[in-house]
């Protein structure tokens, strides 16, 4: 983009990027929130907004394209994400999102997920995790807890949850995240963080459905729980939570383990420091484990940033090699290739 | 071979055509001698086809009779329409090759059988209890037992190569009698010798001396007292190359490309036979196309429409299994009315079915295989090189009229080469593909008024942000609507749509008499075998008329006149009766299926004789 062209994109506000068509979700959903914070964010990324598409799939989330005054494409069921990876290999200069949800990215759209990590596609992924089925109306998800009692589960899930982030690390995705729809702050610094990753960037977003999974994560969200059940990452910082910063997470071998740095047994030269540019995934998986560990507080922020060749990057990288050592195609060259013959 | 004989006198015939069917295990080289066949034949004059049949196992265990891989090439001095029902030659390397393709030579044809291959052991395998070439079961043929690989060992004897290369070479031995006894010119054949093995000198040397042997054999040897000549046909001038329908579906994909303006984005997932569609566009990387190799059939489609999103010409391609795959998306790319096309190379289902046979079962798929009403345009190719032809204007009409297009082909013709008569890239007509840029009374779902078709805008176009979607579409503003009326409206309008394409392509052609007793409908593959029949027919004196379909949905506007000016109609299919059904349907006609679903093409004869019982009864 020209720097005319960057100064123009500041002049946004959060406003330039509504659509104006009626939100639909229900009152008190989360997906308010995360889309409020992503056009408080969009305004400073420095991207013309005629350059910006949302891509998204089936599910309550998937109506986030509708909402954003953007370029935008209402998919089919779990596919936003390899669409969204076609766009990008296209058009390689367009800034290209995905919302998505649980049901839609890690159920019936898992293949694509991993895939996508795996190439590192040039794309940012939003996952509204509300560990629910909200638009079939309240089903459980990959991502629901063992013994769910749902509709389709009246004597508990028999399932065991996916760990998104452990997931995405699996699929050697180059930037993984965690945030919390109850936390604007947060979520902002991740979608920025997000955007100014290139490559395939991953936020699993924790999101109340407040009809179907009301309260899922009120021990990560609200005052008096959450103090005791989250730790935020912060890259080059010991890993400290607790109402009173009293506690903090020591490595025991790889295990990670909560130990008091205020009766004097620890201090904080103790604890794991956090390093999201850490090469090897060895950190990010042991942070990621903690995510339903009871004893331990949920990790949130960044685990991994990485970089690595894009694919879309590498794609036209070759098209371009191919056109410097063979030259710009010529079609009846082409058409001519080979062994022929005359006819007279 | 005792060199002192005087070479026997041998006289020369002249016929118009022959069929040849080299066959062999999968490691003897019998594609790469039927090709190098094809190639002499071609540069001779002839008209030809040809046909490769190899196993669905990659390595079958040699001598087996699902190992053998056979080519059958078809040529003459008349035109050429099909790779023929029957052989007049048979080359057999080993006895599975004999027992596997025996059913197919005429009587009195000639068989040339490598004795070396008639092992016990290969006999065994074959399921032979005695040797064929010696216990007089094929006294109804030809037989030529021939020491293929013995002399082959002879004529390489001093150039001290192993035994498993100087086996490898028999199949030139055998290509080099072959080329003796049809009168063909070496010169092909031995410049591709020498590029292909450019830094082996040896094996240049190896596989020359083994093809001027199976020559020279021929010449002399007493056994072939007959040489024959075939006439060059009278062929259209211009320059020519021999193409399968794959390769010539990827060219017709480039030239569109070209000439639309549009980059070419194909998203695709291995399956057999549609894969050499995906490696032949991966080679055009100078000419901007882009390949992707989905993690699925799935993935391959959605990418493609997400690059058509963007402005590319999205295509995928695949076959049945992957077609059912894809079907969601393909009625996404219906209701968000972009170009697509979906070609479906088929092959014989139901499930996965016969991977490398061909039918013609995908026609009730391509037309209704979505939910709901969402209907699109789709075209077939009848012939290999027409592959080109119609992947050119799957693409025209997919950019003109924003919709997804399904070209039909199938195993036997994307397989399957013929000659091709270049066309010149300044010839073929551009095709218009423009960017809506104006954001004057934008709405993306506002139509053309000829067209219907709704304007394509690509994200990055400035002040003209909007979001399309699955959902059903407010008739112009292309918001979210469930309104009855509009999805009343939306639904006719996606329908009116598609038929008026039939505005926009040719008339369907009817060859022979515009009324009379038979009229013969045919579409896709079948169109050599049934244009061979209707030949062959007319030669007996005759009346039989012929249309053969290449535009599916919609039909061509006049295909319901040419209907009813006939008292039969027939329609051979390679399924149970699809489009018969569709015709029957539309025109309320009374016409009836001649249908084959056995992984095979027609064969010109059971057609023509059941064109002769329909003139009878």
């Amino acid at each position: 983009m020209s720097e005319a062209a960057v100064k123009e994109a500041k002049k946004y506000t959060a406003k330039d990027f509504q659509s104006g068509q009626d939100v639909r979700w229900c009152p008190g959903c989360g997906d308010y929130s995360i889309l409020a914070q992503t056009q408080r964010v969009f305004p400073d990324l420095g991207i013309e907004k005629k350059d910006i598409v949302w891509v998204s799939g089936i599910g309550c989330s998937s109506r986030f394209p509708y909402y954003m005054d953007t370029y935008g494409l209402h998919g089919i069921h779990g596919r936003a994400a390899v669409i969204a990876s076609g766009l990008k290999m296209a058009r390689p200069e367009l800034s290209v999102w995905v919302a998505t949800g649980d049901g839609d990215l890690l159920s019936i759209g898992g293949n694509h997920f991993i895939h996508v990590c795996r190439r590192n596609v040039d794309i940012k992924i939003l996952l509204f995790n509300n560990q629910i089925y909200g638009l079939t109306k309240g089903q459980y998800s990959p991502t629901s807890e063992f013994g769910k009692i749902t509709k389709s589960t009246p004597w508990g899930s028999i399932d065991y949850p996916f760990n998104p982030v452990a997931l995405a690390l699996g699929a050697e995705c180059t930037f993984v995240a965690r945030s919390l729809d109850r936390n604007a702050k947060h979520l902002q610094s991740m979608i920025k963080a997000a955007a100014e990753h290139t490559g395939t960037a991953f936020i699993e977003i924790y999101q109340n459905c407040n009809v179907f999974n009301d309260g899922a994560f009120f021990h990560l969200t609200e005052k008096g729980q959450k103090e005791e059940n989250v730790v935020f990452l912060e890259h080059g910082k010991p890993l400290v939570f607790g109402a009173n910063s009293d506690k903090g997470i020591k490595l025991d071998g790889f295990t990670p383990k909560v130990v008091n740095i205020e009766n004097g047994e620890f201090s904080k030269n103790d604890l794991l420091v956090h390093d999201e540019n850490k090469n090897d995934d060895v950190l990010a998986y042991i942070l990621s484990s903690m995510t339903y560990d009871p004893n331990l507080p949920t990790p949130i922020g960044i685990f991994k940033k990485a970089n690595k060749p894009t694919y879309d990057a590498e794609m036209n990288k070759q098209i371009q090699k191919a056109i410097e050592k063979r030259g710009e195609g010529d079609l009846d060259k082409l058409l001519h290739k080979g062994e022929t013959w005359v006819v007279k | 071979m005792d060199n002192t004989t005087p070479t026997p006198e041998k006289k020369t015939e002249t016929l118009n055509e022959v069929v040849i069917h080299f066959a062999g295990d999968s490691g003897d080289g019998m594609q790469l001698t039927g090709t190098q066949f094809t190639t002499s034949s071609a540069i001779a004059g002839n008209d030809l086809n040809t046909f490769p049949d190899f196993p669905a196992e990659i390595r079958a265990p040699a001598g087996t009779t699902y190992g053998v891989s056979g080519f059958q090439i078809h040529f003459g001095s008349r035109k050429i329409h099909t790779p023929g029902d029957t052989c007049d030659v048979l080359v057999a390397m080993n006895p599975a090759a004999l027992r596997v393709n025996l059913k197919h030579l005429r009587d009195r044809g000639i068989i040339i059988a490598n004795n070396q291959g008639f092992t016990p052991k290969n006999l065994k395998l074959a399921g032979y209890e005695k040797n064929p070439l010696e216990d007089g079961s094929l006294n109804n043929y030809q037989l030529h037992g021939v020491d293929i690989s013995k002399l082959t060992a002879n004529a390489l004897e001093d150039l001290n190569l192993g035994s498993k290369i100087v086996d490898r070479c028999k199949n030139f031995f055998a290509l080099g009698l072959m080329f003796w006894m049809y009168n063909r010119p070496i010169e092909p054949t031995l410049e591709w010798i020498k590029s292909k093995f450019k830094d082996k000198p040896e094996l240049i040397e190896a596989n020359t001396r083994a093809l001027k042997a199976g020559l020279h054999y021929g010449d002399i040897t007493e056994i072939f007292t007959t040489r024959y000549e075939i006439q060059p046909a009278k062929l259209k001038p211009g320059t020519y190359r021999n193409i399968t329908g794959n390769a010539a579906m990827a060219l017709g994909f480039v030239a569109a490309s070209r000439k639309s303006g549009l980059e070419l984005y194909l998203g695709a997932y291995p399956i057999t036979p549609a894969s050499d569609v995906l490696h032949e566009l991966s080679q055009y990387k100078n000419f901007k196309v882009k390949t992707f190799q989905a993690e699925d059939e799935i993935g391959a489609i959605t990418a493609a429409i997400g690059a058509s999103y963007g402005g590319s010409l999205g295509i995928t391609a695949t076959s049945g299994p992957g077609m059912a795959l894809k079907m969601e998306a393909v009625g996404l790319a219906v209701m968000i009315e972009l170009p697509l096309v979906i070609a479906d190379i088929q092959r014989g289902g139901p499930s996965t079915g016969l991977p490398t046979k061909t039918e013609q079962a995908d026609l009730f798929q391509a037309i209704y295989g979505r939910n709901s009403e969402a209907p699109l345009c789709v075209l077939a190719a009848a012939t290999p090189s027409d592959c080109f032809q119609m992947a050119f204007e799957a693409s025209r009409i997919a950019i003109k009229y924003m919709t997804p297009v399904i070209l039909l082909s199938d195993g036997y013709i994307a397989n399957g080469a013929e000659p091709w008569l270049l066309p010149n890239a300044d010839e073929l007509k551009p095709i218009e593909a423009k960017f809506h840029t104006d954001p004057e009374n934008f709405m993306p779902y506002a139509r053309d008024e000829k067209t219907l078709a709704r304007p394509w805008v690509i994200p990055g176009t400035p002040d003209m942000a909007h979001r399309v979607g699955g959902l059903e579409k407010e008739d112009k503003t292309g918001d979210i609507s469930y309104d009855p009326e509009n999805h009343q409206k939306m639904v006719n309008y996606r329908a009116e749509k598609i038929e008026r394409i039939a505005d926009d392509i040719p008339d369907a052609v009817v060859d022979g008499d515009k009324e009379g007793d038979l009229l013969i409908i045919g579409w896709g593959s079948t169109y050599g075998a049934i244009t061979s029949a209707v030949e062959r027919s007319r030669k007996k004196g005759k009346s039989v008329s012929y249309v053969h379909l290449r535009y599916i949905n919609p039909f061509p506007k006049n295909l319901g006149e040419i209907l009813y000016n006939f008292k039969k109609i027939l329609v051979p299919e390679l399924n149970k009766g699809q489009l018969l059904n569709v015709l029957r349907a539309k025109y309320l006609v009374p016409a009836i299926g001649y249908n084959k679903v056995q992984g095979l093409p027609f064969k010109a004869a059971e057609l023509e004789t059941k064109i002769d019982e329909l003139l009878r009864g």
